[in-house]
């Protein structure tokens, strides 16, 4: 650091870290839980997001999956780019930067006393699981909890083992649903907004948390409004390309927010004069 | 702090010797039929009466490709430092508005040491308009002439320059110019009245209205025809990003040396025009439409930066873009202008 700098830090420098663990999800889907090299913990809350760096092949945003009530942090990777294929070859022990974490959070503070209602479509479950963990770790502070899960295929559903367990509360409510039909799924067949009329919980009343396709939020917010769920209780987590993270470079913009600052999660009354966010 | 003055031979006699020291020394000078900012060898190449460089002068604080950090393949990385000081002669009021807006939007918030190291170290030589190029409209921009940003700011009355020099970096230069006297009355009169002019004249194109009330005008302009009539013939090039000087949208992107085993992570001018600038990772783009392209930048400079830097507008009347746009699309006020003679403003 240099005089200069009048002693602040290198934004774009990351972090080392190690991953310690890593599973693959489904075919797609690699799961990873990694911690920092100076031993410290990771400082977040759910809804935010980090840049994830291999040096010589670059960085993407990729979403915090775990509570911060967990030690280290979990992220679930899609092989889509040339930064996450190359994060599928990686094993335990290599090591990966990360900045962050970046962005607004889940209102894990205001929605106390309320129910929960958290709709996910796809990887949208990734993030939303975040919050899902850090309320079932904080069980007092929320009132009921239901989960909706949309997949498109049987193949691509995540997290199996830890939504039978979520199942497994009495607490709580899961419901699945897959797009398409398959021999080994008696579940559900349906976009996850039939799912929605299903809901026990005082929907107007509750906390609803939206997280999945970009096409997704369109019908999900419809099925809402035709529940009368309030657009202040609505709250949606928004993909785009945060390039820098830092609110700089632009990419991510959506009229004049930049979604890795005043997002990726927003207050769906917010986005009444934001015409680009859904 | 008072105002010197000095004649052209004694200030070309003081830019030789800033040349002959250890400071890098960036100047204005002719490229072609046209003039660019480069690093000044000789004081004679020095031109004061350009009318508009091709890119504006933010490429030295914000460079077209800049490392950010140095790596090892796989491992960690290192910030690369700027610590090379550079003296910049001949920055246009316009161009001094634009780097005033660059410095809030680079320290405000996440502070970027990149930019703003670059930032210190650079001493701003300004200089008032002394032949207007054939698109700009900085008066209707209220950017014609700058109180603020500069080092010194020279104004040209004839045989010699008026030397304003508010900072002690500007002080610094002054005492090396030998035969700098106070400004006799007469002098500071005689910049009033260039100062004065450019305010009226640098004015090719004129705004309908005062620029203050563009973010207004454009809460009630999203769904305008204008978007999609002038999109028609965008080729989606990006020039109009590349020349202007308040655009700061980057890239980020990783080089690896031939040895496969060191690196470096850089930055690159990128564009909001440009096809792909919002594709996430799957091919989703959140811009698809070239209008949508056309009017962000329009809103961008209206509207959207505004509201980040207190209202002030992030066009300053360049005109770099009007001359760059080979569909004449690009040009604000038209677009602005244009907006205007359909919507009614409260």
């Amino acid at each position: 650091m240099c005089e200069c700098c009048n002693g602040k830090k290198d934004i774009y420098l990351p972090e080392m870290c190690t991953i310690t663990k890593r599973r693959m999800l489904n075919g797609t889907e690699l799961y990873m839980h990694i911690e920092k090299d100076s031993g410290e913990d990771f400082d977040y809350i759910p809804g935010q997001f980090v840049e994830v760096s291999i040096a010589g092949i670059g960085e993407a945003p990729i979403s915090i999956s775990s509570s911060p009530t967990q030690k280290g942090m979990e992220l679930v990777v899609r092989k889509v780019g040339s930064l996450t294929k190359v994060i599928h070859k990686m094993e335990v022990g290599d090591k990966l930067g990360i900045r962050g974490p970046y962005g607004s959070t889940y209102p894990v503070e205001s929605a106390k006393g309320r129910d929960l209602v958290f709709i996910c479509g796809g990887i949208g479950l990734v993030p939303q699981r975040s919050f899902i963990r850090y309320a079932l770790d904080n069980r007092a502070d929320y009132g009921n909890i239901t989960v909706l899960i949309g997949t498109k295929c049987h193949d691509m559903r995540l997290f199996r083992e830890e939504i039978a367990m979520w199942e497994e509360h009495d607490d709580m409510t899961v419901m699945e649903t897959i797009d398409e039909a398959h021999d080994c799924w008696n579940g559900n067949v349906g976009v996850v907004t039939t799912l929605i009329p299903k809901i026990e919980s005082d929907l107007p009343k509750s906390q609803v948390l939206i997280c999945g396709p970009p096409i997704m939020y369109k019908f999900v917010l419809m099925a809402l409004a035709e529940a009368d769920v309030p657009k202040d209780k609505i709250f949606v987590n928004l993909e785009r390309r945060m390039k820098c993270g830092v609110g700089k470079c632009g990419h991510c913009q959506m009229n004049e927010h930049y979604v890795c600052q005043d997002g990726p999660v927003f207050r769906y009354s917010d986005l009444a004069d934001v015409p680009e966010a859904i | 702090m008072s105002v010197s003055t000095v004649t052209k031979d004694q200030f070309k006699a003081f830019v030789s010797a800033l040349v002959g020291s250890d400071q890098k020394v960036v100047g204005v000078q002719a490229k072609g039929d046209k003039f660019a900012f480069g690093e000044l060898i000789d004081a004679d190449d020095l031109r004061l009466d350009y009318d508009v460089t091709i890119l504006p002068p933010k490429k030295y604080m914000l460079p077209q490709k800049e490392t950010l950090l140095q790596f090892e393949v796989g491992g960690a990385a290192q910030t690369v430092e700027k610590g090379v000081r550079k003296v910049l002669l001949g920055v246009h009021p316009y161009d001094m508005v634009a780097i005033n807006q660059m410095d809030e939007l680079f320290s405000q918030g996440e502070y970027d040491t990149h930019y703003m190291n670059r930032r210190k170290n650079t001493t701003i030589v300004a200089c008032d308009v002394v032949t207007p190029s054939e698109n700009v409209f900085a008066s209707s921009m209220n950017t014609a002439t700058c109180d603020k940003g500069f080092d010194i700011l020279l104004t040209d009355i004839g045989d010699s320059y008026v030397v304003d020099a508010p900072t002690d970096k500007g002080q610094a230069l002054v005492a090396m110019m030998d035969g700098a006297a106070e400004a006799t009355d007469a002098d500071l009169d005689k910049r009033k009245a260039v100062q004065e002019k450019n305010i009226a004249d640098l004015n090719k194109h004129e705004l309908e209205c005062k620029p203050s009330y563009l973010p207004k005008l454009l809460e009630k302009a999203y769904e305008h025809p204008v978007w999609e009539e002038k999109a028609r013939l965008c080729y989606s090039c990006g020039s109009c990003n590349q020349v202007c000087p308040t655009c700061y949208c980057f890239d980020v992107q990783d080089e690896v040396e031939w040895d496969l085993k060191s690196g470096c992570r850089y930055r690159a001018w990128d564009g909001c025009l440009l096809e792909n600038f919002a594709t996430v990772a799957g091919d989703h783009n959140f811009r698809k439409k070239r209008a949508d392209r056309f009017r962000h930048r329009l809103y961008r400079k209206g509207k959207y930066v505004p509201s980040k830097i207190g209202g002030q507008i992030a066009c300053v009347g360049c005109g770099r873009c009007v001359s760059a746009c080979t569909a004449h699309i690009a040009n604000p006020v038209d677009v602005y202008n244009t907006i205007l003679e359909t919507t009614e403003l409260s």
